[in-house]
């Protein structure tokens, strides 16, 4: 699941429980006196936000791929001083072991040059600005619009379930007890995407009547091997 | 007790672990592979069998000149080592060996994806290494690697989290508690497809295709001297110690034995995990080196659909028992 579409959910989730939150909610509290926590969040949120902006900005391409793992480890704390563990473990499985891997992996193989590469730039320059700052703003209003000036407790237990707010217990219970359809529904996207990829490896080019075996497609770099 | 102490002293307790186990895997290696070929091993360095071998290596490490090739990219060629040895230490952290809160450094609630995705960022330092030498024989090393990730990540998750499901909890000490002795044969699948994807992941002899000395002479670690290619060996060994520890927490009950007062269970997690860095080792002297497509092929092929088959079976027997 993409950050973004785990923001929507959240978002989601706290507008259907709001009013329950609204009435268990701890005292008011100020935004004038931030804990530690709070603070490390803030700190945290502008690394992140840093790296990302050099992972879209820098010249250099594989430098670029690394930055993004600052970017997705920084966003994998912020997951942490929230309490939601299981979370920014699987944000780090996925996203820098093998997500980020992988860009590697395809950088590697183009043989991606040390130092800068001048036509790193894109024409789509713009429009890609337009659309990153469009679905930032999407996200930043669905988020405040559902949370407003909500106070939620972290550490403060569920009742059924013992640990903190994001605790892997919770999260499981929350995920299979009331989004088991939407679940169910990405496990289909994901399979479907998967058939896709299948079908497109293997597809006849044009000239030959029948489909290139899948062992003789291997990368170049297994060519060695033999 | 006062809680900052507390904490210093577990990191302490840890870090001391960290330096010398690896070292302890080191030299037995070094002795066992020599008598498996009929051959005596280091013998003067120390005096007594060549115990101070690994001391001395260290020394001459240190010693050489830590060259940096003109044509590198020079910051994260330097960076590359620690974030090659830095996971391992993290992941050292989060491993229980013996029960209760003291025998563990940090107790991870979500401890099997903790450790699985710290574990996968290791091998990041590999591929800024291949990537920065600058020389195609380190770059063919690095696509190797993360080839090789990315093929075995899978089924060792995969078997992971049949042991989780049987445990129906994602925390290492909470596993090792809920252990029974009729989770060996019930698990034993899960088990050696954890055991070899792990060895695979690591680059460990037979699966060693990314480092091959006599194809690609050592993959991404071709241009390091000194005590940068120090550390990259030190990240491997430390990696033996944190899979044998894992597959011993995970799969064979850490401190639960046969036999034993309590308060001794540390000794049954060390015992254990010690005749799986022998096993390690056995392997690396016994086998062949598996070829790239033959090492794809066993893992997609094999180990993929053995771990899927275990998580079934893992589900169908938890049903039926409860």
């Amino acid at each position: 699941m993409t950050p973004a579409a785990t923001a929507v959910l959240l978002a989601a989730q706290a507008q259907t429980h709001t009013h329950v939150q609204v009435q268990a909610q701890a005292p008011a509290q100020g935004f004038l006196s931030p804990t530690g926590v709070e603070i490390a969040f803030l700190l945290v949120g502008v690394v992140t936000f840093g790296a990302a902006v050099v992972t879209v900005t820098t010249r250099q391409l594989v430098h670029a791929a690394l930055w993004l793992v600052v970017a997705l480890g920084g966003l994998a704390v912020e997951y942490l001083l929230l309490t939601a563990e299981f979370i920014a473990w699987v944000q780090v499985l996925i996203y820098v072991g093998s997500v980020v891997v992988l860009l590697l992996f395809g950088l590697m193989l183009t043989k991606a040059p040390i130092g800068r590469s001048p036509d790193a730039d894109s024409g789509n320059r713009r429009a890609a600005l337009a659309v990153a700052v469009a679905s930032a703003a999407a996200l930043v209003w669905v988020v405040v619009d559902a949370f407003r000036t909500t106070w939620i407790d972290l550490d403060g237990a569920v009742a059924g379930a013992e640990g903190a707010r994001g605790s892997t217990q919770v999260t499981g219970e929350a995920l299979f007890r009331n989004w088991v359809l939407p679940f169910e529904a990405l496990s289909v996207l994901l399979l479907a995407a998967l058939v896709g990829a299948i079908v497109l490896s293997r597809r006849t080019s044009p000239g030959s009547d029948r489909p290139t075996p899948a062992s003789d497609r291997r990368p170049p770099s297994q060519e060695g091997a033999r | 007790m006062n809680d900052a102490l507390d904490v210093a002293l577990r990191l302490l307790v840890v870090f001391v672990a960290f330096l010398a186990l690896p070292l302890i895997v080191g030299q037995t290696e070094h002795k066992v592979m020599a008598h498996m070929q009929g051959r005596l091993g280091p013998m003067h360095a120390g005096g007594f069998h060549g115990w101070a071998q690994l001391v001395a290596d260290g020394v001459k490490f240190a010693q050489k000149e830590d060259v940096v090739p003109a044509g590198a990219d020079r910051r994260i060629f330097q960076l590359a080592p620690a974030v090659a040895l830095l996971p391992y230490l993290l992941v050292l952290l989060a491993i229980p060996v013996g029960p209760g809160e003291g025998a563990v450094g940090q107790a991870v609630d979500a401890g099997v994806f903790f450790v699985l995705a710290v574990m996968g960022v290791g091998v990041l330092g590999s591929l800024m290494a291949g990537w920065a030498s600058a020389n195609k024989f380190s770059l063919l090393g690095g696509l190797r690697t993360a080839a090789q990730l990315l093929a075995y990540e899978l089924p060792m998750l995969l078997a992971a989290a049949s042991v989780a499901m049987a445990a129906g909890t994602v925390s290492l000490p909470g596993i090792v508690d809920a252990f029974q002795w009729w989770w060996l044969p019930w698990q034993i699948v899960g088990a050696l497809v954890f055991f070899v994807a792990g060895l695979a992941e690591l680059q460990r002899p037979p699966f060693d295709m990314p480092v091959a000395d006599s194809e690609i002479i050592f993959g991404a670690y071709t241009e390091y001297t000194g005590l940068r290619f120090a550390l990259f060996l030190l990240a491997e060994y430390a990696g033996i110690v944190v899979l044998c520890g894992l597959t011993t927490v995970l799969f064979l009950g850490g401190w639960h034995g046969p036999w034993g007062a309590d308060g001794l269970g540390w000794v049954w997690t060390l015992l254990k995990t010690a005749v799986l860095a022998f096993v390690v080792i056995w392997l690396r002297v016994t086998y062949p080196r598996l070829r790239e497509d033959q090492l794809q092929k066993f893992s997609w092929t094999l180990l993929v659909p053995l771990a899927l088959a275990q998580i079934a079976l893992t589900g169908v027997v938890k049903v039926v028992i409860q």
